[in-house]
């Protein structure tokens, strides 16, 4: 336990001083990282530690952007309100389409989360008059908080730091947690729970509340950083983009979204960067990964570690 | 009054439209319980195919030949040689056909390019039709006839064939129907390859409604995902009348409302699960 926390310390400090040695564009595919990280940790509650695939998880990212720059927008509000507003409006939101999805399990839940996401698609790219359509939100600004200048883009990384480590101690505090244990319950043995009289549907529901508020979360990271919003953001290619990098990281361990969004934007900037085949690669790492690499990421580290240090614990 | 004849009329045609994507999306989803979310993928092949062939030179009807069959191998290529790897595995079934279908939508784009191809009806049957004083858009009519006749054509095949004895009997009871014999591995790629035809014979006829076009597969996957939920998993009566439903929601959502269309749609969906989480007329347990 002691040593995991060293290495935790360690980790932080090391990523703590990296935009110090980097260029500007490489400390903003830092900030990109945590955000898409941040985005996959939540989705992964639902799909790593309930079982239940969401494909419709953009939703929630876009929800809580888009409504902070609406409201900036026209309303001219000041950021401490949109974002609030924002974290509130899209929990709801999640409350709801839980509600709605859950009536269903399996496949059925699957189909359910992609049919009410392309609703939000639906508002963000064929509702102008609420939403600009195509041509998205642009024109915001990013918060100051305490009065630090998050527009410098040293600054805007340690803010997107403190922020992702919040949520990630949160989200592994919660999975830990007895309810944690409860819901990984519901995953393995859904009957087994319901008879030993936990009420599976709430413990999920609870769950995917929990999911869309930090989906929410890295919402708002995303409008801070791109300063613009896009329908695509909500498309099911975005939804499609955080699952890859749960599944690719690992399901189901907190180390596996981090992994995987850092593959996943590394390969998305360089390859957009050469090529414009980013979906052709999309899809084939996709039908890769779940052929050949079921467990992900993560856990093939772990075997890998435990064949060359003989199962210690590091 | 011509608004309303003419706007049914539409609603009925993009019903049967709806039907041809949705039932090959059921029949599979029934059977093998893949969320075969390639399917709106296959719809835009076959339009894109179809209108390849036109501008070929040949007739509708032989570029519906043509989209289906090829289409249908595309299925049956898929089925065999990548869902097959993964039986079992649902879950890893459905995160596979969505990456084959960022690679379907990225492989179009490369073949075909990124402009809408207008796919045209046949001379004939282009200019409007009169009948009880009202002008009919002629070729909506043979679009509804067509869905009619491969309603027909499914139903006869489902209820009085072998093929589609087995087929039912898989939907009810999948270990039940290997228990006796039938063989599950060939009924799968079968029923895949008719369901990706199906899919191609949509796109080839729904061609000169929507054209083809770089996201016609996204745009189709979830009417099919809202029609088979809304009509109920295993029930091919509840998908037929889940699709026009549908069509006749959207058709006057896009009339009266053309901002909220796409909105709307999903809303009996909503409404039904809410209340019947196995759908209209589902027959399996969700």
């Amino acid at each position: 336990m002691i040593k995991n926390s060293l290495l935790y310390i360690v980790l932080i400090a090391i990523l703590v001083i990296l935009p110090l040695f980097f260029g500007e564009y490489y400390v903003n595919l830092g900030s990109q990282i945590m955000v898409a990280a941040v985005f996959a940790a939540s989705l992964n509650l639902l799909v790593g530690y309930g079982g239940l695939t969401s494909l419709g998880h953009a939703t929630y990212l876009g929800v809580a952007a888009y409504t902070s720059a609406w409201l900036f927008q026209n309303y001219g509000m000041s950021h401490e309100y949109t974002a609030l507003i924002a974290l509130l409006f899209t929990t709801l939101v999640g409350a709801i389409f839980g509600w709605i999805s859950l009536r269903a399990s399996g496949l059925s839940f699957l189909m359910l989360t992609l049919a009410l996401s392309q609703i939000i698609w639906g508002i963000g790219y064929r509702w102008v008059g609420l939403t600009n359509g195509d041509n998205g939100i642009s024109g915001l600004t990013r918060p100051m908080p305490f009065g630090i200048n998050l527009e410098n883009s040293n600054n805007f990384y340690w803010f997107c730091l403190v922020i992702t480590i919040i949520c990630l101690f949160f989200i592994a505090r919660f999975v830990n947690s007895p309810f944690g244990s409860s819901l990984k319950g519901t995953r393995d043995q859904e009957k087994r729970m319901s008879a030993l009289g936990y009420n599976v549907w709430m413990i999920r529901w609870i769950t995917f509340v929990i999911a869309s508020f930090f989906g929410a979360v890295s919402g708002l990271m995303y409008i801070y950083l791109n300063k613009y919003i896009h329908p695509s953001v909500i498309s099911i290619t975005s939804s499609a983009e955080a699952l890859l990098c749960v599944i690719a990281g690992g399901a189901g361990t907190l180390a596996g979204p981090i992994l995987g969004s850092i593959l996943i934007v590394l390969l998305k900037n360089y390859v957009s960067g050469f090529v414009e085949r980013w979906n052709m690669l999309l899809g084939i790492i996709f039908v890769f990964i779940v052929i050949f690499m079921p467990a992900g990421m993560a856990p093939g580290f772990t075997q890998l570690k435990n064949r060359l240090f003989g199962g210690k614990k590091l | 009054m011509q608004f309303w004849v003419i706007q049914t009329l539409n609603s009925l045609a993009l019903g049967g439209l709806l039907f041809m994507l949705s039932s090959g999306f059921a029949l599979i989803f029934g059977l093998m319980r893949i969320a075969n979310l390639t399917h709106g993928s296959l719809f835009m092949i076959g339009a894109y195919i179809a209108a390849s062939v036109l501008k070929g030179g040949y007739s509708l009807i032989v570029a519906a030949l043509v989209a289906m069959a090829l289409v249908g191998l595309i299925g049956a290529i898929i089925e065999r040689f990548i869902l097959r790897s993964l039986s079992g595995n649902s879950q890893g079934q459905v995160l596979a056909t969505l990456g084959l279908s960022f690679i379907a939508a990225d492989a179009c784009l490369m073949i075909w390019g990124g402009d809408p191809i207008p796919i045209n009806a046949p001379e004939m049957l282009r200019a409007p039709m009169q009948m009880f004083g009202f002008m009919f858009p002629t070729y909506r009519l043979v679009v509804l006839v067509i869905s009619m006749i491969s309603a027909v054509l499914l139903y006869l095949l489902m209820e009085k064939t072998r093929l589609g004895a087995m087929i039912r009997a898989g939907v009810d009871d999948m270990q039940m129907a290997r228990a006796v014999g039938i063989p599950a591995s060939q009924l799968f790629t079968i029923v895949f390859a008719l369901g990706a035809l199906l899919a191609g014979l949509g796109g080839t006829v729904g061609g000169p409604m929507l054209n083809a076009y770089p996201g016609l597969d996204a745009d189709m996957l979830p009417l099919a995902l809202i029609v088979v939920i809304l009509g109920g998993v295993g029930s091919l009566i509840g998908t037929f009348v889940a699709s026009f439903i549908i069509g006749f929601i959207y058709t006057f959502g896009i009339a009266l409302v053309p901002d909220l269309a796409y909105v709307i749609l999903f809303l009996p969906m909503v409404l039904v699960i809410a209340f019947r989480p196995s759908g209209l007329f589902g027959t399996i347990r969700a």
